[in-house]
């Protein structure tokens, strides 16, 4: 059939799909949250670029931030930002055997094993950061 | 009309996810809950100027900043042409995502060059 | 067990009504019947003019795809007892213009998938006096989920972004491009990743996932997306990095 004109067949009823069609099954809306958890990821990165420039800006503006940072609001919400950073994780390491397929010694690697290998490699990061972090004194 | 360049965007967008996946969660916890309700010791603001002023941290922070931006572009871009139905808004949301990462990442490139 | 169960079908004929409609239908309930039997029982009872496809019903041949209560499944392999008491709701697969009732236009699924080039594609053939091809049983391994695909289209069905989407070339036929770029005897990889890797062919893709959700076939489709993704990255560095190989 020539294609054009199928693209303009008048009787075939096109369905429209609903513009809140993430919010119609779970599935749909769990996959919406996980995208949304870049705005997460993107706020935690900018937040650490504004410690950094107000920290080179002077020590007092350094003090007010730290005294921002425990006000009970921004405690929460920072709160916030920390679960949808480690759902943006755990969905992100979950997915990871799909698009990595890893051999060794010929042999595939069953889904299971890299999965495990990814969470030993946030809980190797972690450390590794919380390690650094409490390094600076 | 649309360029081939959705290959480089989906490899930043995947190495800032893994990279954020692994690192922020733990930095998050400890920087902005942690030391807020003093679970742990703040470090001094001399001893953070000095740390941060390293090259090595400058290269990673920066490396960080970077990726966790355009893993942010990408993903949010995506989702505003599937979520809200905005794709034939192409241009304009690619440039404001893409474009707003770029800006961003040339001010924390900026940022940590002129350090202090 | 009740005697009978409410089909609640999608009917929709061009020719007299401009919008699709509904009409119920009380079939058996007999425990070893399918949605399948519930609809060929109303076509041959109850309603000749209800419009509809099957072929095998045993699962193999991908003709019965349908949404039952908002799921797309095969309909010769849903039991109607697992979706007692109903009313079942049928509906044509989503994605796809539909015809007539639950028929559906699966041509832009053929063309995608003729882009694709879902065969073996040789650099040079071998002359037939040198035999056949030969793989080991890991060498098919790679490849072998993604053949298994039926062309049912449930996975089209489920994925919104081909509903979105009208560039996106969708779950099977990406899948399909895997299963030959991974077959040992193809060379034809390069030339999928042209098509591919143009006009949003699976950049469109943002892993939903529901395509492997509903596939009756375990092709893991999403799968086959993500390494597909993965190769065509690293090949568009590889071609801008080191731009002086073609192959």
């Amino acid at each position: 059939m020539n294609p054009d004109y199928r693209l303009h067949h008048p009787k075939w009823h096109r369905q429209r799909m609903p513009i809140f069609w993430w919010l119609g099954k779970l599935s749909f809306t769990k996959f919406i949250t996980r995208e949304l958890t870049c705005l997460a990821v993107a706020y935690a990165v900018l937040l650490l670029l504004a410690e950094i420039v107000i920290m080179a800006h002077s020590e007092g503006a350094h003090e007010r931030f730290l005294r921002l940072l425990a006000a009970p609001p921004v405690l929460a919400f920072h709160l916030l930002v920390c679960a949808a950073l480690v759902f943006h994780t755990v969905t992100w390491l979950n997915l990871a055997p799909k698009a990595l397929v890893v051999r060794l010694g010929g042999r595939r690697l069953p889904d299971w094993a890299v999965v495990a290998g990814h969470y030993t490699l946030w809980l190797a990061a972690s450390v590794a950061v919380v390690w650094l972090l409490r390094g600076i004194s | 009309m649309r360029p081939p360049r959705e290959p480089f965007f989906w490899a930043l967008f995947s190495a800032g996810g893994m990279l954020t996946a692994l690192v922020l969660p733990a930095a998050a916890l400890y920087l902005w809950v942690s030391r807020p309700l003093g679970w742990v010791a703040a470090p001094t603001h001399a001893a953070l100027m000095a740390h941060v002023a390293s090259p090595l941290v400058r290269v990673a922070l920066f490396v960080l900043i970077a990726l966790g931006l355009f893993h942010w572009a990408h993903r949010f871009r995506y989702t505003l042409y599937d979520g809200l139905q905005l794709s034939h808004l192409y241009g304009l949301i690619a440039t404001i995502c893409y474009g707003g990462a770029t800006l961003l990442t040339v001010f924390a490139a900026w940022t940590l060059w002129r350090f202090p | 067990m009740a005697e009978t169960i409410s089909l609640q079908v999608q009917r929709y004929r061009p020719e007299q009504e401009a919008e699709p409609t509904w009409q119920s239908y009380e079939v058996p309930l007999r425990r070893d019947w399918m949605v399948l039997d519930g609809l060929n029982h109303v076509k041959d009872e109850l309603d000749g003019t209800l419009s509809y496809r099957w072929a095998c019903r045993m699962g193999v041949c991908g003709s019965c795809g349908m949404m039952v209560n908002g799921k797309p499944v095969l309909t010769c392999a849903t039991y109607l007892s697992a979706l007692a008491p109903g009313p079942i709701k049928i509906e044509p697969l989503r994605g796809f213009p539909v015809v007539r009732d639950l028929v559906i236009d699966q041509s832009d699924f053929v063309e995608k998938l003729r882009s694709v080039k879902p065969w073996i594609v040789r650099d040079e053939d071998k002359p037939l006096a040198e035999g056949e091809y030969l793989q080991t049983p890991e060498e098919l391994a790679e490849y072998k989920p993604y053949s298994m695909c039926i062309n049912c289209l449930l996975c089209y069905a489920a994925c919104p972004i081909y509903a979105l989407e009208p560039g996106f070339v969708g779950p099977a036929a990406i899948a399909l491009a895997q299963r030959y770029n991974l077959d040992s005897r193809d060379d034809g990889e390069a030339d999928r990743l042209e098509i591919l890797s143009r006009h949003d062919g699976i950049w469109a893709c943002t892993f939903v996932g529901e395509c492997s959700a509903v596939c009756p076939k375990g092709v893991d489709p999403a799968g086959a997306i993500q390494r597909y993704k993965v190769s065509a990255a690293a090949g568009w560095w590889r071609s801008v990095l080191m731009p002086w190989g073609t192959r």
